[in-house]
């Protein structure tokens, strides 16, 4: 059996303050998988995202992403984890107001190295798997949330990684919309394989995963599969 | 590849906020403007006072007779009639000098058909050429025969042949001096003015033979009022000023204790002394123009400080989807210098214009060396670096999650 595309053992994170956020968190994901986390705000589903996306560090303990310890490597080796390997969605798109959409989809192929050409064509590629391939030269603002968020969808797909984390993405959208937005976590989970880590307080958004992980006060509370 | 790209987005963000970037160029503008205009003007000076040195001829010295006192009232050198001809020779002889030329000058009033001009009559050798450092132009200098025979030959200088014969050729010409009848057998190069402003072509040159027998008479045989003479180089000139003191005291028998009938003046290190004010006038202009590079440099770094707090949620984001530390410090270390180099470019062809102007409204010379332009770019450019980098550096440090909550 192959070892798990995440693995947390014994992870303890801890602000200045002396209560910890996170307090001896262990759990493995399997590639493939389709994961929420829930808990109320506060509860630290939000820190444990951040370490998984290797945007923060665990204060103890350990966190492996495809067999690495995270905690060993330097800043550029992270940077390489999170251009190849993961795609972020947010709640607040957090798109780059002054570029084309097209732009943004093409920047994590710019710090992958890829020559301009090869960029466009791929952001090109995306912006219509996402449905707004005529919409490529105008900026996040002239859209809509959902299509935003789509955008922000089709950033985090660009390097196809095999791990998508997604905090709250439906956090600033409409139920209708959440929806639309939900149907395409589904789809590329199940055609692509890509395994989705999705950070939600909402229990009908969690319900689309296939496994819950609830956090409450820093700790696990429950892990069940549907 | 990703370095272009890198350029790109710097490129980017400039154009993103076109009045920032602009009044942030406008430091350097000025800067580069004000340092190139003033290096044209400080090496415009150096190149005229250059130009009035060489005009005077180099490593030279003028032997001037003493003066001579009445009742206690001291007259000005040349009232005693203490140099003559013979030190002139014995001069001549001396291991470290050149080349040695006599002269006594007088005004005089010259005159060419309906035109007469008064001017300055000098009757000296033809080694009169080598000690200036002059050329004869048109026709050929006087000889050694013109001296012995004291033959009425003249040289004329440009501003006497303008004032004369206008476009005339005076070769061959008979011009009148006091009435006397000289043959024009040269034309002298032009000099210009000289370092305390006399226009060195309002002169000619006769035989030193002609002018004390046949123009202003001499009291007594032989004397000259000052003796030019010509050291063989620049590192002998002292030596040169010691042998002709040592020389002229034996020869006019002056004791140790009493007061040179003569003196010896050295022109080149006056000229050397006027060419030094100007060098450190032109580096001081360049120092107090740099000055201002350093404040364009300074309001760069303000700036691009400002822009690094106001992106940070950019910059966190860029990091969350895989720019290093060292993409971000590029980004906006290029963005800086591409700030302060596009600045140095309009403000060297301002700085250009403006010291063209300055020439033409002043009647000066302004020198604009491409080593001046290259040495304001390139300082600008470092400037852009030095200045960009801090900002650039607390940009790329910034922690990923630190950067992308910040609000």
């Amino acid at each position: 059996m192959p070892r798990p595309l995440i693995s947390v053992s014994g992870l303890y994170k801890q602000y200045l303050i002396n209560v910890p956020v996170l307090k001896d968190i262990n759990f493995n994901i399997g590639s493939g998988e389709f994961v929420a986390i829930m808990g109320h705000s506060g509860s630290g589903k939000s820190t444990l995202m951040n370490i998984l996306g290797c945007l923060d560090t665990a204060t103890a303990g350990h966190y492996y992403l495809q067999d690495r310890d995270t905690a060993t490597l330097s800043s550029d080796e992270l940077a390489n984890l999170r251009n190849q390997l993961i795609g972020f969605v947010f709640q607040g798109f957090n798109l780059l107001p002054r570029s084309s959409l097209l732009e943004n989809i093409a920047l994590p192929l710019l710090y992958a190295g890829k020559s301009k050409p090869e960029r466009r064509e791929k952001a090109l590629q995306m912006l219509s798997r996402v449905g707004l391939a005529e919409f490529g030269e105008r900026r996040p603002n002239q859209l809509s949330g959902g299509q935003q968020q789509r955008v922000a969808i089709a950033r985090a797909l660009v390097t196809d990684p095999k791990l998508i984390l997604a905090d709250e993405p439906t956090g600033n959208l409409d139920t209708q919309t959440s929806e639309d937005i939900m149907k395409i976590f589904q789809t590329m989970n199940a055609e692509q394989k890509i395994t989705i880590i999705l950070v939600t307080h909402e229990p009908d958004i969690a319900a689309h995963a296939q496994r819950m992980i609830l956090v409450r006060d820093g700790q696990i509370a429950s892990d069940t599969r549907t | 590849m990703i370095i272009g790209a890198l350029l790109g987005e710097g490129w980017a963000a400039m154009l993103a906020n076109r009045m920032r970037t602009l009044l942030t160029m406008l430091g350097m503008v000025f800067g580069v403007g004000a340092v190139i205009m003033m290096m044209a003007i400080g090496q415009g000076a150096e190149l005229m006072v250059n130009e009035s040195i060489a005009s005077m001829g180099s490593n030279l010295f003028i032997v001037l007779s003493g003066s001579s006192s009445a009742g206690g009232t001291r007259q000005g050198s040349g009232t005693v009639p203490t140099l003559t001809l013979a030190d002139a020779q014995a001069i001549s002889e001396l291991p470290q000098i050149a080349a040695v030329a006599p002269n006594i000058f007088n005004s005089a009033q010259l005159i060419y058909a309906s035109n007469n001009w008064s001017t300055q009559v000098a009757g000296t050798t033809p080694a009169i050429i080598e000690v200036r450092d002059w050329q004869v132009v048109a026709g050929e200098g006087f000889k050694d025969s013109d001296i012995r025979a004291a033959t009425r030959v003249l040289l004329m200088g440009q501003t006497v042949v303008k004032n004369l014969f206008g476009d005339e050729n005076p070769v061959g010409k008979i011009v009148r001096v006091k009435n006397s009848p000289f043959l024009i057998v040269g034309i002298l190069a032009q000099k210009g003015q000289s370092l305390d402003g006399r226009d060195q072509d309002d002169t000619v040159l006769v035989p030193i033979t002609t002018a004390q027998r046949q123009l202003f008479g001499n009291q007594f045989p032989g004397m000259v009022r000052m003796i030019l003479v010509k050291a063989k180089s620049a590192a002998v000139m002292a030596k040169a000023e010691q042998e002709m003191n040592d020389l002229l005291h034996t020869r006019h028998r002056i004791h140790a204790d009493k007061d040179n009938d003569f003196s010896v003046r050295n022109l080149t290190a006056v000229a050397q002394a006027a060419a030094s004010t100007t060098a450190a006038m032109s580096t001081m202009l360049g120092a107090i123009a740099s000055v201002s590079l350093l404040v364009g440099g300074i309001g760069i770094m303000n700036i691009m400080l400002v822009s690094v707090t106001e992106r940070t949620r950019e910059i966190g984001i860029r990091m969350a989807i895989g720019a290093k530390n060292s993409d971000i410090l590029l980004q906006f270390l290029f963005e800086a210098v591409m700030i302060s180099l596009a600045g140095s470019f309009i403000g060297a062809a301002l700085g250009v214009a403006c010291a063209y102007f300055y020439s033409q409204i002043n009647d000066t010379l302004v020198v604009v060396t491409l080593s001046s332009v290259l040495l304001a770019f390139g300082v600008a450019a470092s400037v852009g670096v030095f200045f960009g980098f801090y900002p650039a550096r607390k940009a790329a440090n910034l922690k990923p999650i630190e950067a992308l909550r910040f609000q």
